[in-house]
């Protein structure tokens, strides 16, 4: 059966690398529960800086990226590693940047014009 | 020890990206919620600093400087660009995923017993979003920024769905196999890899610019959702967790883009938009009446409630900062102006209300669809710039037309209209509108740009705006 790995391994003998993937498991759903409640009561008025704000925030990839870039393997593998990282400061800094840029825009009624 | 500081730094790290996303709800607060997410991601980034093992600190000095170096120019882009940007984004963020996964395959080739078929699972899931997101948002990206050998339009051939999603079959299928067998079908990985950047093109090619917004949304689902896989992979709870933050944003904005288009997720992805009009061409040709400046500028004066309707043909043309001219105007007349904002306006979620605020236009001034259209009845002026679909009345009556159930702002229902338009040609995606020929609508036939200005000239006495 094609999925048979899969439940071979996840029967009695599951060691301990299966329990961290089903604890993963609820950490994922209890997440994206309170990513879906907390993303509804964005102001509509704030979608692209939103966005801009979760790009910035997916690049946590950059913590994966350094361990691979930074510890003793094979140059190649530190390579894959470093182009990742780069990657992923990119999101980072163009990320939060250029969010803090729309959001200054957004003038409460009343409020002085920009100088 | 270093177990602590890093779990603190990455518990800590995970609470301030919840309430970095909390803080977004307000405008007001909002300015917050960059601040959380930049000390979230330094927290991060230390903590994993103090991971032991760690030697080439000059590798790392060096990928994370030419990160900033992109990463500063790439946060000046025009406010028009932003939607590029975005898309550029998610494909660093796919390239990024799809890379760790790639270096972690073959580090576990030496260590075998990493490969526990759920690991394994995540790890090919990880790799085919990862890099079908990259692809596929830097062809989004393309095509947003109209780069030339890359059509604008919608690309079709036959039998194009059953041939996408037997590639990502394809995919699946190997992907299946390593989980059996990760060490001796190892050769499969490439083909896994080359098979989902090809997914990733040929998913988007179909997509016409009018689906761009939802396109946008649903990429950054994916790249959400590959920085979980990786979080499986590594069994490492902060990468799951703003994984899923991001994915569940994604979503969201691509229910609402979704929603704001009458369509859903599969049409959006397999039903190639923009093939639909050739039959609407032989509609009988009736007249619009025409209107100089000069008169529109009267009937302007004389309203008490104006409701300015804003497209990306505003933005084109460059003309924010002439409306905004027109709103100090008319505010100065006592006249009340408001701005009505369709979901789908610009070329991402949002997209337009970040191009007004630029203009410094004051928010409470713009006004979500839902919200205007009670207002419509009260209203005296809807002045239409450079929108064109949201204000379609066959949307709501017309079943033959592509666009019909789609909600669109009630421009037809105010006591007159005024619509600004460069020529009678159809608009983004290619249907004619309705709106244009209604007895209370009178066009403004020119750039938005300099019709507007001439508006502003003649409100402020022709007394020299340029």
């Amino acid at each position: 059966m094609l999925f048979e790995p899969l439940l071979a391994s996840a029967g009695a003998g599951a060691g301990e690398a299966d329990a961290a993937f089903a604890s993963l498991l609820f950490v994922f759903l209890l997440a994206t529960f309170i990513g879906l409640g907390v993303v509804t009561r964005v102001s509509r008025l704030l979608h692209t800086p939103l966005m801009s704000l979760t790009n910035a925030i997916s690049a946590i990839a950059v913590v994966a990226s350094i361990v691979i870039t930074g510890r003793d393997h094979p140059p190649v593998i530190n390579l894959l590693g470093a182009i990742a990282l780069a990657a992923s400061m990119t999101n980072i800094v163009s990320g939060f940047l250029i969010t803090d840029r729309m959001l200054k825009m957004f003038k409460r009624p009343g409020e002085e014009k920009r100088s | 020890m270093t177990f602590w500081i890093i779990e603190i730094a990455y518990l800590v790290a995970s609470a301030l990206f919840v309430m970095s996303l909390y803080w977004m709800n307000d405008p007001k607060t909002a300015r917050r919620a960059v601040g959380a997410g930049v000390a979230a991601m330094a927290l991060a980034i230390i903590g994993t600093l103090f991971n032991p093992g760690i030697v080439h600190w000059g590798f790392i000095a060096g990928a994370v400087a030419a990160g900033a170096l992109i990463g500063v120019p790439l946060s000046w882009v025009p406010l028009t660009a932003v939607p590029q940007r975005t898309a550029v984004s998610h494909a660093f963020g796919g390239l990024a995923a799809g890379l760790v996964g790639v270096a972690k395959f073959y580090l576990w080739q030496g260590e075998p017993e990493s490969f526990t078929a759920f690991r394994t699972f995540a790890l090919v899931a990880e790799v085919i979003l990862g890099f079908l997101t990259f692809t596929g948002s830097l062809m989004a990206a393309g095509k947003l920024q109209e780069v030339k050998w890359i059509p604008q339009r919608p690309v079709t051939y036959p039998f194009q769905n059953t041939v996408n999603i037997g590639l990502l079959g394809v995919a699946v299928a190997c992907g299946l196999a390593l989980v059996y067998r990760p060490l001796e079908l190892a050769y499969l990985f490439p083909v896994i890899v080359v098979l989902a950047l090809a997914f990733g093109i040929l998913l988007i090619i179909p997509i016409g610019g009018a689906d761009m917004p939802t396109v946008i949304s649903l990429l950054n689902s994916y790249a959400g959702l590959s920085a979980v896989a990786m979080g499986f992979v590594l069994d490492n709870k902060l990468l799951v967790i703003a994984g899923a933050l991001d994915g569940s944003s994604g979503l969201i904005l691509s229910i609402i883009m979704c929603r704001a288009m009458n369509r859903s997720f599969t049409n959006v992805l397999f039903g190639a938009f923009g093939q639909v009009q050739a039959k609407t061409g032989a509609a009988e040709t009736r007249t619009a009446k025409k209107e100089t400046p000069e008169g529109a500028a009267q009937i302007l004066e004389m309203a008490s409630q104006v409701v300015i309707v804003p497209g990306y043909g505003m933005a084109v043309a460059q003309a924010q900062q002439r409306v905004r001219e027109l709103y100090d105007e008319l505010t100065k007349r006592k006249i009340e102006v408001k701005f009505a904002i369709h979901p789908v306006a610009g070329r991402m979620p949002g997209h337009m209300n970040v191009l007004l605020a630029e203009a410094d236009i004051p928010y409470d001034k713009l006004i979500e669809m839902d919200d205007i259209n009670p207002e419509m009845t009260q209203t005296d002026v809807v002045l239409v710039i450079g929108a064109n679909d949201v204000v379609n009345p066959a949307a709501r009556h017309d079943k033959t037309s592509p666009i019909f159930g789609m909600p669109i702002i009630d421009a037809d229902k105010a006591r007159m209209c005024l619509a600004i338009k460069r020529s009678m040609n159809p608009g983004f995606a290619g249907i004619e509108n309705e709106l244009y020929f209604a007895d209370r609508t009178y066009m403004l036939f020119g750039d938005a740009k300099a019709v507007v200005g001439d508006l502003v000239k003649q409100l402020s006495g022709g007394s020299g705006m340029h």
